[in-house]
Order: structure tokens, then sequence, then C-alpha cells
């Protein structure tokens, strides 16, 4: 009988399948994004790698000493005291406390400060409480301290916004007040964004993370590219990282460009170079996990897609790996055995400057 | 929660722990790859690269350069304190520490 060796699924069940099996769902994982990216897939020695750190009989696996890379945060202190709807743990703490947690007793590289709705939208009538947090953490933190959040465009549609949402419209064929809708919501976005990370630059915030960019489609990339532009022009030092929701940038508008690149369709590797254009420091390719699939074929999607994105980019890539991206399994509270795996590949595969 | 932990543990530079604060702020303020990164910091702090993740190594450098330390030691530099001496270490502005000037005079 063939030896097995235990892996995951993509929703995190562990499941037992041979060497050459994995190896199979490595390329072929591999493959699909080569595929539909139009880009390199691994190499066999690649392949051969990613099959060595799947099947590593260690429950943990960590990166050869010496490659470490910074590891960023998203979702900010909620983490410790959010509800489930942010994985929160429940733990009843001010977000200083939550930060100082993170640098103190978890060793992260970064932090971000981030409003319980964690979109922008919903920011503005809080301002002045984010600010003072902000200007707390900023006296007792050490480590960079950003403020993060989701342009989440959606916020800006009916029955939430003032904007005909462009799904009823498109269902009625009103294609271009479809449109209309979705430009006129980029444009409030790129108000709302700019004007609440002026207010935290002005309190002594390292700077701003953009989570989940794109995942209203090419309006909200539109929304986020423009802010980043006007916030490193008024701000010549923020540090601006620029996290993605999906490998793909779906088409609800269609025709919005940036820098004359039209932005639906686009793939991490096209990402990239405009993100590092509109004046981001580092850039948060994306790649989301099929939960049908297994972390073999999953990995070898991500790795491959990411891979691509850091050849590419002009700045560094900070890797998004958290539930259901990157390789990681969809669920709360994915196995660590699948995290370090992933998280081993991608340093080691796809050379990432960080996660 | 297990999540991050586990990233920070398989792959990451730790933080205060080592150096991972720095080299996480080199490639913030300068946008540098992460090899970039690492020997800009080596470099500042007179170690190889690999020391950088190593807490041993790191420890008695951060409490020498009094640019903050994992563990509560008094009088240590904290907060801003220890950020104005990492501008200094590594020749960067750093926000709060500007606002902090502005307001001190």
């Amino acid at each position: 009988m063939a030896t097995e060796y235990f892996l995951r699924m993509g929703d995190g069940q562990k499941i037992f399948m041979t060497k050459e099996d994995i190896r199979a769902d490595i390329e072929a994982g591999s493959a699909d994004a080569a595929d539909l990216g139009e880009i390199p897939a691994m190499s066999e020695n690649e392949m051969d790698h990613m099959l060595d750190i799947i099947t590593s009989p260690g429950r943990i696996v960590g990166v050869e000493p010496g490659l470490e890379v910074p590891v960023t945060h998203d979702i900010g202190a909620i983490r410790i005291d959010g509800d489930q709807g942010n994985s929160g743990v429940g733990i009843p703490a001010s977000r200083l406390v939550g930060s100082m947690v993170h640098e103190r007793a978890f060793g992260a590289d970064t932090m971000e400060l981030g409003h319980i709705d964690y979109s922008y939208k919903p920011v503005k009538p809080v301002i002045s409480h984010e600010c003072q947090t902000m200007e707390v953490c900023q006296q007792n933190m050490i480590i960079p301290m950003l403020y993060g959040a989701m342009p989440n465009m959606g916020l800006y549609y009916t029955p939430d916004g003032p904007f005909e949402n462009p799904g009823d419209l498109m269902k009625a064929f009103k294609i271009s007040e479809a449109q209309d809708s979705i430009f006129h919501a980029a444009e409030h976005g790129i108000r709302d964004m700019t004007w609440i990370m002026q207010k935290l630059q002005h309190v002594g915030s390292d700077g701003v993370n953009f989570d989940t960019i794109g995942a209203a489609g090419d309006g909200d990339m539109y929304a986020s590219l423009n802010a980043i532009e006007a916030l490193r022009k008024e701000f010549p030092g923020i540090y601006i990282e620029a996290g993605m929701a999906g490998e793909l940038v779906l088409g609800m508008h269609g025709e919005l460009e940036y820098d004359g690149t039209v932005l639906a369709g686009l793939w991490p590797h096209q990402q990239a170079p405009l993100v590092a254009k509109a004046g981001a420091n580092i850039f948060g390719p994306v790649c989301n996990t099929n939960t049908s699939r297994t972390s073999a074929w999953n990995l070898g999607r991500s790795v491959t897609f990411t891979k691509a994105a850091v050849e590419a980019s002009p700045i560094p890539c900070h890797a998004d790996m958290g539930m259901g991206v990157g390789g990681i399994p969809m669920l709360e509270t994915p196995p660590i055995d699948a995290v370090t795996r992933a998280s081993k590949a991608m340093v080691e595969i796809a050379g990432v400057d960080g996660i | 929660m297990g999540m991050p932990i586990s990233h920070i543990m398989a792959s990451g530079m730790t933080g205060m722990r080592a150096a991972g604060d720095l080299v996480a702020r080199m490639q913030f303020d300068k946008s540098m790859r992460i090899g970039e990164a690492k020997d800009f910091v080596a470099k500042k702090l007179g170690v190889s690269n690999a020391d950088l993740s190593d807490e041993f190594v790191m420890r008695e450098i951060r409490e020498e350069l009094d640019i903050g330390v994992i563990t509560s030691v008094p009088g240590c530099a904290k907060g801003i304190a220890a950020k104005m001496n990492i501008e200094k270490l590594l020749g960067i502005d750093i926000n709060c520490c500007d606002k902090f000037r502005e307001i001190t005079g």
C-alpha cells in the first residue's frame, strides 16, 4: 500500500493523499494560474520543493534561518476584542491594549488601528475618536502603526448608501446608469478615504493600509488608486500598504482606467505596477482559496500568481495570507499545519518580501 | 487568532524580539525590497543579515541603542522616545516624532 500524507482541503478538513497525487494537484493548481494569468507555471524544482514542504512530517514547518520576512497585520486589534464576524476572540480590551499585545506578546513586525466596522465610510462620523486613539497608540507603540480599513464601495450603494445599486440597474439593462453610479460612488470613496487619512496623518499616524481593494470590482480599485495618489502627493512620507481582495479585478464597470490601463480583468502581476505607480510602498497580492480543492492545488495556484506579481512589482510584495487567501484554508481557525506550510512556500518559492 | 501567530513563528522576523520592526519600517519608508531592507538595517546595526532575526543577538543591541526592548525594562526608552532613537539609527523621520517635536517646540 502506498504511503499517504496528511494535508487539507480548501475548507480545512484533514485528508490523506499519496505523494504522486499531491504532486499532480500542485501541478494542476499552478497550471490553472498560468493559464488564466498567461504567466509561467512553477518549474519542476519548485514543484518538488512545494511537495517536500507539504509532505514534511512535522506538524509545524518554518523558513530556513535567514529567510525570515516582516509580517504586516490587517484588522488591527479587532482580532482581540472583536466578535466572530471579524474573527475576533471577544476579549474585552482597548485597541491600545490589543495593539500592545500584538507588539509585545505576539512579536508582530507592524500593527494597525482599525474601526470595528473596518470600512472607511463609517469612520467619518467618529473621526475624532479615531484620531484620539491613534495619538495614544503612537505615544505607546514602537513598531510601525498604520490605520487600516476596507474601501468597501458596496456601502455607497442602496440600501446602504446614496447611489443606486449598479447590480439592480444592470438587471434592468440600464448599463450606462450602472456605470455612472459606480463612477459617482468611486468619487465619493476617494474623497472619504483621503479626508480620513488627512485627519489621521495630522495626529501622527505612520500611514495607511487599504485592505481588500477591488472587493466591489473595478470601481473599488479606481477609488483606491486615486486615493493613494492623492495621499502620496499631500504626504510624501506616508507609509501606504495596498492589499487586494482577489486575484482578479472584477469588471463591474468595465471601462474604468488608471494611468491609461483598463482595471477590469487585471491579474496580480498586472495590478502590482499600477499600485506602485499610484504611490503605495507595499503591494499585497491575493489569490482566493477554492474550498472544493486540496491545499496542494490551492497553494500551487496561489504561489504561481504571487511569484509573477513579485517579479513584476517595483515595490515590496507582502502576500495576503489570511483566512481563505494565499493557499490558507477558508475557515476562521485555519489549521496551523496548513498555515505554516503555506507561509514557508510563499517565502521560499514565490519570494515574497513579507506576509 | 492563531493564524497571524503561526505566520510569525513560521516565517516572521518577530518584531521587537529581534529587528522585524526596523526592517518593516525601511520597507515602508523607502519601498525597499526585502534584501535591500535587511542589508540597510544590518549595516546600521553592524550585524549580519541572519542576526536580524536572532533574538539572542538583537536583545543586547536593542537595549544598548535604547530603541525599545520586548520586555518591560525600567528606564529603557518606550513609545515615542524609542522611536526617536530609531529615527537617529536609521536616518529617517517618523511622523509622530515630528508631531511631538512640533508640540514641545
